[in-house]
């Protein structure tokens, strides 16, 4: 299982990239791979405001329901549109083509709290 | 002994639209002597006039039985072999039920035709009413809401009312994490949280949990008795001391009454309000998802909230009942699924006192028989007596890389319907299987030297269970193309 | 008992294998006070004989309408349903087998289904329908809860002219969800008032009516479809008697958002109104807001086409306390009936069942309206019901028609007491020249 270096973790196993303010948030590969064949993602409105532990989507695959939660307060300035006609792009490339939104971060000292690889990776070996 | 699967001929069947022929029809009507025939475009205000109906067949009887025939060909029903499925309860569906749900005083009777010309049905309506109460010693019933979610909503809504009564209107309701999705979801319809009260390591629920979370909002404690492992709950009596200590009604889900009737009653235990699935426990076909019927028995306290109209013997008469000023209301548009209660009945009657109690025996000697055989090839997640059903999994053939979802689809090609899987969700790779009373030993042989087959294949060929099942019309399908791609309807017709 | 194979010599071996002595002590998780210790107090066990005969006895006590000799529909109409229908519904593999959760094994419950939702999709006009729910009546409460999870709303908009049961319990579904309901009559025209439902569709998430309405009138879908564009609201049309798709355009086609309908007339049969069938329809942009069970077309392994439940997130198994509904069982058998009933009509015969349901009503209300004191309610088109002002109670009516061995219509005084004595009628492809002149007869005797 891939868990990039440059990425940072939560619990809820989503991941974000952080490029400027601006956070690029996905699912991991370990998340898609207990989902299963991923078949509908859920994304919020462009300019919905989000604060830390907000549910903003979902992800779905045939059997069950995953809730996404916002890693970070900010505002959504870019959903992938993408996802809407291949779900399954999140199976197939969770880190890349995958990304679900794009949060314009109003604090990014938020980013601290957030997991960095090695830590990510313990938490899924439990 | 063991009954070998045969494969027989199954016919490739289309759907049925677009088909025929013009001019073809299944059905004739005769003219009715009318000398004038009503013109559409006469009658109706322009624009409401049909163009015609695209894409329906044109076929004559014998093609549109050969149709549903071949159809009902491809499908596996009780009658077929066991169908073992975990709290769905799939006993055989006696004969006679049928006989006589379908005489025509039953069938041809109009619900707004007065009282006096119902007297037939509304005594079946108040009798098999008595009779539910008396089996979970409760003290009325509603028999109007057609399914057990759908008595789960009324039962919820009778709390409600209740409480509101007494002035303490409540947030939540507190649910098992074994509990079927249906009671959530019922509580989410009635205004209502739910809040998860994790089980114990017996699979029981953790008496020092709820102490902790049933405090004054809790509106009820949804129970399912003996819970989705099959396991009764010995607390019962301690649980509902508590629930109502602090106020709150104790729900109970009867999807598992199979395995009480005649030894034991919710009302004795403390609970307020069951609903029960008369599609389950009392032998009505569950007709490929429903009809069912879910009535429910409701205390004294909680009696004056039961839906209307209310059935209810007036002398030696019986009548429909609407002036109930703190019911909770109509549920259904008429009286429930009353072809479903005619059915319950005869059963009843068929069974009387030592049959209902004589089925709850051998439903739970057949469950915890299977176990016996079953458990030395076949992890038990949870230890505990089983009752009507018993709870395995698929941790030993996970070793081979073989999951609850092959053993399932391997127990197809032997020629059985798979048990319920991945349900109760505490369980992984759950394995949840109820035989019911209605299956010959010989039968529970074949079953458990099937499931005993698939341990052994699991380890020598479990390759063999990943292409399960080979001998169905169909193998296994693409649900995640199916979601993803949702093709809902045949387009052909408009 | 006779549905019970086990045997003493079975028990012996089972308990030994188990190892336990009595089948009781497989009970003992029981506490005492839970107990019980007596035979249950109810009556049985009958042999099959007598059981037939109790129930004969039982059915006795009704007094079943013969369809020609009956007019009231009002919600239930009586139907010829072929036979072959219930011989096909008999088949044991449909009616005992279980919710197609296997879908290798369950093929046939599947097609049957995904036909009845294209049936009903076609009839009503919309893109996709659902499995089926309990009846009309529950299927209407279902709508007016989507509609808030769409648009967001806490109110919605009903007209006066939608069945009184259905509007009981849409009352009695949305009661703890904040929905306010706001009632607009109509019933002095016939038709619900365009101008009171345009004022109150105003922030409101739905508007409902009855197509044809409880009065038997047809309101105007297209003015209804211009208030709900006005107002941002969805347009729900609930139909009782869908017979009539036949020969009337759809309500999709004048603008529905979701339609339901009551199919109890395809393949049912009044039962003291119950089974029922709810027909729930919608566009395909809200597949995931849809309540209930969802059959879908797709392949399997080796790419043969076949059918699963699908879109099962939205589900109550699933989704828990955040599903669409909490419905589980439905009614997929009365489904399976009127998909096999609508196969037999086929294309010609719905039609020309609708037209006779019109044909006969239409002589009733010439008939009837000709006897001196019996008038047309409305001046207004209908298709198999009708409203008719009497010239005595509709009570004392219907006694005498009981006398005569009919069932008279429904009493429309007590729902709508500004009509006055008044009835609906209803005729339907069952009824004949004969029995409308001969209800005319037995009504003659009231002209005044």
């Amino acid at each position: 299982m891939n868990f990039p270096e440059k990425l940072l973790y939560t619990k809820d196993h989503e991941w974000t990239l952080i490029e400027g303010d601006i956070a690029v948030v996905g699912i991991t590969d370990f998340a898609q791979s207990e989902l299963g064949d991923i078949v509908f993602v859920e994304t919020p409105e462009v300019g919905t405001k989000l604060n830390v532990g907000d549910s903003f989507g979902v992800v779905e695959s045939v059997k069950t329901v995953s809730d996404l939660y916002s890693p970070l307060t900010g505002e959504v300035v870019e959903v992938n549109e993408a996802l809407v006609d291949a779900p399954e792009t999140v199976n197939t490339s969770p880190y890349a083509d995958g990304w679900i939104v794009k949060i314009k971060m109003s604090d990014t000292s938020e980013t601290e709290s957030l997991m960095n690889v090695a830590d990510y990776k313990s938490l899924v070996k439990k | 002994m063991s009954t070998q699967y045969q494969r027989g001929l199954a016919f490739t069947e289309e759907e049925i639209f677009g088909r025929g022929s013009p001019g073809r029809s299944g059905v004739d009507f005769s003219d009715g002597g009318f000398e004038d025939i009503a013109d559409p475009a006469k009658m109706l205000p322009a624009g409401y006039v049909r163009g015609g109906l695209e894409g329906f067949p044109e076929l004559s009887e014998p093609e549109v039985v050969r149709h549903y025939t071949r159809l009902s060909q491809w499908n596996f029903g009780i009658d077929s072999n066991m169908y073992p499925l975990g709290s769905c309860t799939m006993k055989h569906n006696p004969r006679v039920n049928e006989a006589v749900c379908r005489l025509n005083g039953f069938t041809d009777l109009h619900p707004y035709q007065p009282d006096e010309d119902c007297q037939g049905t509304l005594k079946l309506i108040h009798d098999l009413g008595r009779w539910l109460c008396e089996i979970t010693g409760l003290h009325s019933a509603t028999l109007q809401p057609a399914a057990g979610a759908h008595g789960e909503f009324a039962g919820l809504l009778m709390v409600r009312s209740a409480l509101q009564k007494r002035g303490d209107a409540r947030s939540k309701v507190l649910l098992p994490d074994s509990s079927h999705g249906t009671n959530p979801a019922s509580a989410a319809l009635c205004g209502y949280g739910s809040v998860t009260l994790k089980s114990g390591a017996n699979g029981k629920i953790d008496l020092a949990e709820l102490d902790r979370l049933m405090d004054e909002q809790v509106a009820a404690l949804m129970v399912t008795n003996p819970n989705t492992l099959g396991i009764f709950e010995s607390d019962i009596v301690k649980i509902a001391k508590i629930v109502h200590d602090r106020g709150g009604f104790l729900y109970c889900d009867g999807a598992n009454l199979s395995a009480l009737m005649g030894k034991g009653r919710f009302g004795d235990m403390g609970v307020d309000v069951a609903h029960l699935n008369l599609h389950k426990t009392f032998s009505t076909p569950h007709g490929g998802g429903g009809p069912g019927a879910g009535p429910v028995c409701v205390t004294e306290e909680l009696t004056p909230f039961l839906p209307t109209p209310m059935v209810v013997k007036d002398g030696d008469k019986y009548k429909l009942d609407s002036g109930r000023p703190h019911s909770v209301g109509r549920v259904h548009g008429f009286n429930g699924n009353v072809g479903v209660l005619v059915r319950a009945a005869a059963y009843i009657l068929s069974m009387g006192p030592e049959g209902l109690r004589e089925a709850t025996e051998a439903a739970v000697l057949n469950a915890n028989y299977i176990k016996a055989r079953l458990k030395e090839h076949y992890h038990t997640p949870i230890e505990g007596n089983s009752l009507h059903e018993c709870v395995l999994n698929d941790k030993y053939q996970n070793e081979h890389d073989v999951t609850t979802m092959d053993i399932a689809k391997g127990l197809i090609d032997r020629g059985f319907h798979p048990p319920t899987i991945y349900f109760p969700l505490i369980v992984r790779g759950a394995l949840m299987i109820e035989p019911t009373e209605t299956e010959p030993k010989e039968t529970l042989d074949d079953f458990c030297d099937a499931m005993i087959d698939i341990a052994e294949k699991a380890k020598a060929d479990p390759e063999s269970l990943k292409q399960a099942p080979v001998n169905t019309i169909r193998r296994r399908l693409d649900e995640a193309h199916a979601a993803r791609n949702p093709e809902l309807r045949c387009t052909l017709c408009s | 008992m006779r549905f019970i194979p086990l045997t003493e010599k079975d028990r012996k071996e089972m308990l030994a294998t188990i190892g336990v002595n009595r089948v009781d002590d497989l009970f003992a998780d029981i506490p005492a006070e839970a107990k019980l210790d007596r035979p249950l107090n109810i009556p049985g066990p009958l042999p099959e004989r007598e059981l037939l005969n109790n129930f004969s006895m039982l059915a006795f006590m009704n007094k079943p309408v013969s369809g020609e000799r009956s007019f009231l529909g009002a919600g239930a109409y009586s139907h010829h349903v072929p036979v072959a229908v219930d011989q096909m519904l008999l088949r044991g593999e449909f009616f005992t087998a279980y919710t197609p959760y296997q879908p290798e094994v369950s093929q046939g419950t599947l097609m049957a289904i995904y036909e009845f939702q294209t049936y009903t999709s076609a009839l009503l006009g919309m893109d996709i329908a659902n499995a089926s729910m309990y009846d009309g009546a529950s299927s209407l409460a279902e709508a007016v809860i989507m509609a808030k999870r769409v648009k967001k709303k806490n109110r919605v908009v009903i007209s006066g002219l939608v069945d009184p049961a259905w509007r009981k319990v849409v009352e009695t579904y949305v009661q703890d969800l904040d929905i306010d309901i706001t009632t607009v009559d109509g019933v002095n025209e016939g038709v619900t008032n365009i101008d009171e439902l345009s004022i109150a569709a105003n922030g409101s998430s739905a508007v409902v009516v009855q197509y044809p309405n409880f009065v038997g009138c047809i309101d105007d879908l297209q003015a209804v479809r211009r208030v709900c564009d006005e107002a941002g609201a969805l347009m729900i049309v609930a139909t009782s008697e869908p017979v009539a798709m036949g020969v009337m355009t759809s309500p999709g086609k004048l603008g529905a958002d979701i339609a339901v309908a009551e199919g109890r007339s395809f393949g049912g049969s009044l039962s003291y109104g119950g089974p029922g069938l709810g027909m729930f329809a919608t566009k395909q942009k809200w597949a995931r807001q849809i309540p209930g069970r969802l059959v879908g077309k797709t392949n399997d392994v080796d790419g043969k086409p076949g059918y699963v439940l699908t879109l099962a997130t939205r589900e109550q198994h699933i989704r828990r306390e955040k599903a669409t509904s909490n419905i589980c069982s439905n009614q997929a058998l009365c489904a399976t009936a009127s998909a096999i009933h609508l196969s037999l009509l086929g294309k010609n015969g719905l039609q020309e069942m609708a037209l006779k349901n019109m044909t006969a009503a239409k002589y009733l209300a010439g008939k009837i309206s000709s006897l001196n004191g019996f008038e047309l309610a409305y001046k207004r088109p209908f298709f198999n019901e009708v409203a008719i002002k009497i010239p005595a109670p509709a009570e004392t009516i219907n006694k005498k028609l009981a006398k005569d061995g009919f069932v008279g219509g429904f009493d429309l005084s007590k729902t709508y007491p500004s009509m006055g004595d008044s009835m609906l009628f209803c005729a339907t492809e069952l009824h004949a020249k004969n029995d409308i002149d001969a209800l005319a007869d037995a009504l003659s005797g009231f002209e005044v």
